[in-house]
């Protein structure tokens, strides 16, 4: 008899809080759009699509509701991932998450007919050029999209690797230790 | 001046083997053989390359201008001997990368042949100012290491009416003892170069600080001082990094410097011995800076010496002269054993910053057989700067840099004394370079982002305001149009 | 040649100090204090002290091993073995075989390893080992052993001390009785006073560690000296026994003073208990306490009056072992509020301000 009563008040109980939590969830639901500006403005906003999805905008809504990873933008590495599980409150794996390499598009003096169509399609004005004049590529302000990569019609934009400089260079992370690591 | 009686704390640092016996005990080296070539980087400073003056294939003679600075903060670059010029262009600079530096090649002719160059009779008739000018045309830079440019130094002293002039001799890297010698041998021109720094920056009061492992300087460089009742030699506790200009001003004035403020903006300016010798040079006898004393020892030396060398000079060289041997050598390291950083190779060449070339054997080095960090708080206990090295090592490790930063990252000197103690072998300041590189590397990282929004910006504006007037001009076509038919209509009505 | 070197960044040079150089000097300072115990207590404390201390060292090579990787390395560093060797010390010295090898599994698996190895766990391992028996076996853990010499007529000979330390004592009251501490609380409960309590009481012999008590915690020179010369060999800093035995010796002068018939001498508390072993090897414990001299002096000084309040009113004798591992709690939080002063920034890491002069 005790046993039962007490399998009864427990069951009741835990009926009653949950209606209750369903009910809260239901009209005290908070609208979470600000979530969404705020990752926008988190990503690099190149509009890339690397992620898959048409733009950064897109991209952090799915964010938002749970359906893309924090890992999702590629241009933004670690450091970017980092900040949006940190925003969201999610777990991160980042064994899966390369670092980006950085390119810089640049243009083959050899190759360019001067036809415009380069910069008319560079979405942060990084190509400078006049019709029938050799075009060249800001560096400091190039988001490597490969927009104007697809559009040079006699291929002489190329993407490179950014040249390591005594400026840029940076001492590398100490790696773990191994003592003891191998199964003997 | 109340500071020389009651005794400042020191905090932190560590007591490291000295290993300076070998060379504090022999006479500077000036027979070093002239390199048939020298190769001159045209960046030997903190702030911007100098730009070069002369031409491939131009003959040159021993102290004329190569490349003048650029801007605020630079410094020019001179010939060390006379010879032909036999190329500008990239080579490896000195440093761990050995990533490529515009570098000036000086074939030289061995003649050594002097410039015209003017002695001064009085130089205390000289204005400040133009005490200034000539170290900045001199090309004197910070020869404790810092090598930031002495004119820009000598200009905040003067602006900021500075009290006291710390001159450091301090010397506290182990192996290095070029400091020491050059103290013990040419006293009378390290005193006479004070001079004129203070007359250059209007001040009187200088302390000459010296380490106590250092008797024989102590006693020269007092005695150099003895007619200059304003100029002070005081000995300083043996303690690594008291050379840190930021410890030496608490110990010797008794004043912190605050984060993000130069040392100037409280009244004190600091600068090396050897600084103090190039600028009795530069202004007494009108020579630039074209060469120093550097250390050159370790394990794998058999003959380690203070040598006289001119800048550019290749370390190959100076390992051949001092007998260095390179199956012994696990390391190579330019500048002392704490904060030195390794160099790959020895084609590099020797530069003003070059106070040490260690040679150092594998048994010199630390062990780098890492462990378990077990808390110990040594390094907390050593950090003169007052960190708390094993909590940052361990966020740098997870990468949470922002709490790193936290931690006070920023206000790091990589002294080296948390790596030095680890009872662990933890590269801790390896772990901190690291993490600061990162956090600069971010930060542009955000900077470009913002940048890009911005430009994006302003080019999605652009295009706006484009179709808008292609609208408001379709619109004005098709009024104008409307209106020529209504004309039209209105004539042919009239017809 | 010299063939290109990889970047390495300083200190190039390094102090000699390694992991086990400093586990091996601890050990070396509590071996006066040991071999005492042992002589003290016969050939049954060593059977238990070499039990404990073996096993403490197999349950390292099984957690190590589980784990995939070598033994060998993480055994040499001696940090199992100074577990082991501790835990042995605050044990009874008469203890059977298994409260040792509980003891031992208790503060390598559940103290140590599961936190993920050395430098890792949050608490002491041999006092989280200690408290656990403590609370699980009340009653082994509290049948303390008269001094019993070895090569004495009276005590145990060799055959004998197997008998004990493996099947059980047979004549429990005849061998053994209770601490000084323990003796206090059970006759207060008797409504007997201080000067009548301690008639028989001899400060001297508990000075020099011939009373009854755990296997290596009895004699206050000893194990005084031990930490005196760990303070100059500079391996623990002064901060932290200081400040606590300062704080139990204080508190208790200041009630001793207020009623010296209810509240023991601070001499006593000095000399009795576990005091100088918590206060000089367990306390000082780097991975469980603060790391800053700041916060080691707040952590000592935590642990201190909690010895003291569990002493003087809690419902144990001893408080030592329950006053480390509440403070070892605490010591992230000290950790996190207790930092250095950075230099040229004031406490709370603003820039200082530039001085007007």
């Amino acid at each position: 008899m005790y046993v039962l009563s007490a399998i009864l008040s427990l069951t009741l109980l835990g009926l009653f809080l949950g209606l209750l939590l369903g009910i809260a969830a239901k009209y005290l639901k908070v609208e979470s759009s600000p979530i969404v500006d705020e990752l926008e403005s988190l990503m690099p906003g190149s509009q890339c699509g690397q992620c898959g999805f048409p733009g950064c905008r897109p991209a952090a809504e799915a964010l938002a509701e749970g359906k893309a990873p924090a890992t999702i933008c590629p241009p933004g590495g670690s450091a970017l991932a980092e900040q949006i599980a940190a925003l969201l409150g999610l777990d991160l794996d980042l064994s899966e998450v390369k670092e980006p390499e950085l390119l810089v598009a640049r243009v083959s003096e050899d190759t360019c007919t001067g036809c415009t169509r380069c910069f008319k399609v560079c979405p942060t004005d990084a190509i400078v050029g006049a019709p029938k004049q050799i075009h060249a590529v800001v560096a400091d302000a190039c988001i490597a999209c490969k927009k104007c990569i697809e559009v040079c019609p006699t291929e002489c934009l190329q993407m490179h690797p950014i040249e390591v400089t005594l400026r840029n260079w940076r001492w590398t992370k100490p790696a773990l230790p191994v003592t003891g690591n191998a199964v003997c | 001046m109340l500071s020389f009686f009651s005794k400042p704390s020191i905090r932190g640092g560590v007591y490291a083997e000295e290993h300076k016996a070998a060379t504090a005990a022999q006479a500077i080296v000036n027979s070093f053989p002239l390199p048939k070539k020298l190769y001159i980087p045209l960046q030997q400073h903190v702030g911007k390359p100098a730009e070069p003056v002369i031409k491939v294939g131009e003959k040159v003679l021993k102290g004329q201008l190569l490349a003048y600075s650029q801007g605020m903060i630079s410094a020019p670059v001179h010939a060390p001997s006379s010879g032909i010029i036999l190329d500008v262009n990239d080579y490896p600079a000195p440093h761990p990368s050995a990533l490529p530096i515009r570098t000036i090649v000086l074939e030289t002719d061995g003649k050594d042949e002097w410039m015209a160059i003017q002695a001064i009779d009085d130089p205390f008739q000289l204005t400040p100012e133009d005490i200034s000018l000539r170290v900045g045309a001199a090309g004197i830079v910070g020869l404790g290491g810092a090598t930031f440019p002495t004119a820009v130094k000598l200009n905040m002293g003067r602006e900021n009416h500075i009290d006291t002039l710390i001159i450091n001799g301090a010397e506290c890297e182990p192996y290095l003892s070029c400091d020491d010698r050059l103290m013990q041998e040419r006293a009378g021109q390290i005193i006479d170069g004070v001079r004129l720094m203070l007359h250059g920056m209007e001040t009187e009061n200088a302390v000459v600080a010296i380490e106590d492992n250092k008797p024989q300087a102590y006693l020269a460089m007092q005695a150099a001082a003895k007619p200059y009742p304003l100029i002070k030699v005081m000995q300083i506790p043996t303690r690594y990094p008291m050379g840190w200009d930021r410890q030496l001003i608490r110990y010797v004035t008794g004043k912190e410097v605050p984060v993000g403020c130069r040392s100037s903006e409280i009244g004190v300016t600091i600068h090396n011995v050897g600084t103090a010798h190039a600028v009795h040079n530069a202004i007494r006898h009108g020579q630039p800076l074209l060469s120093r004393v550097i250390t050159v020892a370790g394990g794998a030396v058999k003959r380690p010496v203070n040598v006289e060398v001119p800048f550019g000079t290749l370390i190959s060289e100076l390992f051949d002269f001092c007998e260095v041997n390179s199956e012994a050598t696990a390391r190579i390291i330019m500048g002392g054993p704490m904060m030195g950083d390794s160099l790959p190779n020895t084609s590099l060449p020797t530069v003003k910053a070059t106070s040490g070339i260690l040679a150092l054997t594998q048994s010199e080095l630390k062990n780098t057989d890492e462990q378990p960090c077990i808390r110990c708080a040594s390094c907390v206990s050593v950090c003169p700067a007052g960190l708390r090295p094993l909590d940052m090592a361990n966020n740098i490790r997870i990468n949470q840099l922002d709490t790193a930063v936290d931690l006070g990252l920023k206000d790091c000197i990589s002294c080296g004394c948390c790596s030095y103690i680890c009872p662990s072998n933890i590269p801790l300041v390896q772990y901190f370079k690291y993490a600061s590189g990162e956090v600069m590397a971010r930060q542009q990282a955000q900077h470009k982002s913002e940048q890009t929004k911005r430009l994006m910006d302003a080019r999605n504006a652009r295009m706006e305001r484009i179709a808008q007037q292609q609208r408001e001009d379709e619109l004005a076509r098709i009024a104008a149009k409307a209106e020529r038919e209504r004309l039209k209509a209105e004539q042919s009505a009239l017809v | 040649m010299i063939s290109y070197m990889k970047p390495s960044s300083g200190a190039h040079v390094g102090a000699k100090a390694s992991v086990s150089h400093i586990m091996w000097q601890v050990m070396l300072a509590i071996t006066p204090a040991t071999a005492f115990g042992l002589l003290c207590f016969g050939w049954p404390a060593l059977n238990l002290f070499i039990i404990t201390v073996l096993s403490a060292v197999f349950f390292e090579v099984l957690c190590i091993r589980l784990r995939g990787k070598i033994a060998k390395p993480v055994i040499m560093d001696g940090s199992a073995a100074l577990t082991g060797w501790l835990l042995a010390m605050t044990l009874p010295p008469w203890a059977p075989w298994w409260l040792g090898v509980a003891g031992s599994g208790l503060a390598i698996i559940l103290g140590k390893q599961v936190y993920g190895g050395l430098g890792q766990n949050l608490f002491n391992p041999a006092m989280l080992a200690r408290v656990a028996l403590l609370i699980s076996f009340p009653i082994e853990m509290t049948t303390w052993a008269n001094v019993s010499p070895l090569f004495f007529s009276h005590s145990p000979g060799l055959a004998e001390s197997w008998r004990i330390t493996f099947s059980g004592l047979d004549n429990l009251d005849a061998s053994t009785g209770a601490t000084t501490l323990g003796f206090i609380k059970t006759e207060f409960s008797q409504n007997r006073l201080l000067p009548d309590i301690l008639k028989d009481y001899s400060g001297f012999l508990d000075f020099m560690g011939g009373t009854r008590g755990s296997l290596g915690e009895t004699s206050t020179l000893l194990l005084g000296l031990g930490g005196v010369w760990l303070i100059r060999q500079n391996i623990i800093q002064w901060q932290i026994p200081v400040s606590l035995l300062l704080t139990v010796a204080l508190l208790a002068a200041a009630f001793h003073v207020m009623d010296t018939r209810h509240y023991v001498s601070p001499l006593l508390h000095l000399n009795s208990g576990a005091l100088m072993c918590v206060a000089f090897f367990i306390a000082t414990d780097y991975v469980t306490s603060p790391n800053t001299p700041a916060g080691q002096l707040v952590f000592g000084a935590g642990c201190g009056l909690l010895i003291f309040v569990i002493r003087t009113w809690g419902a144990y004798p001893e408080g030592a072992g329950f006053a480390v591992l509440l403070m070892n709690a605490a010591t992230p939080l000290i950790d996190h509020y207790i930092r250095p002063r950075i230099y040229g920034r004031d406490r709370k890491g603003k820039p200082l301000e530039i001085p007007k002069s």
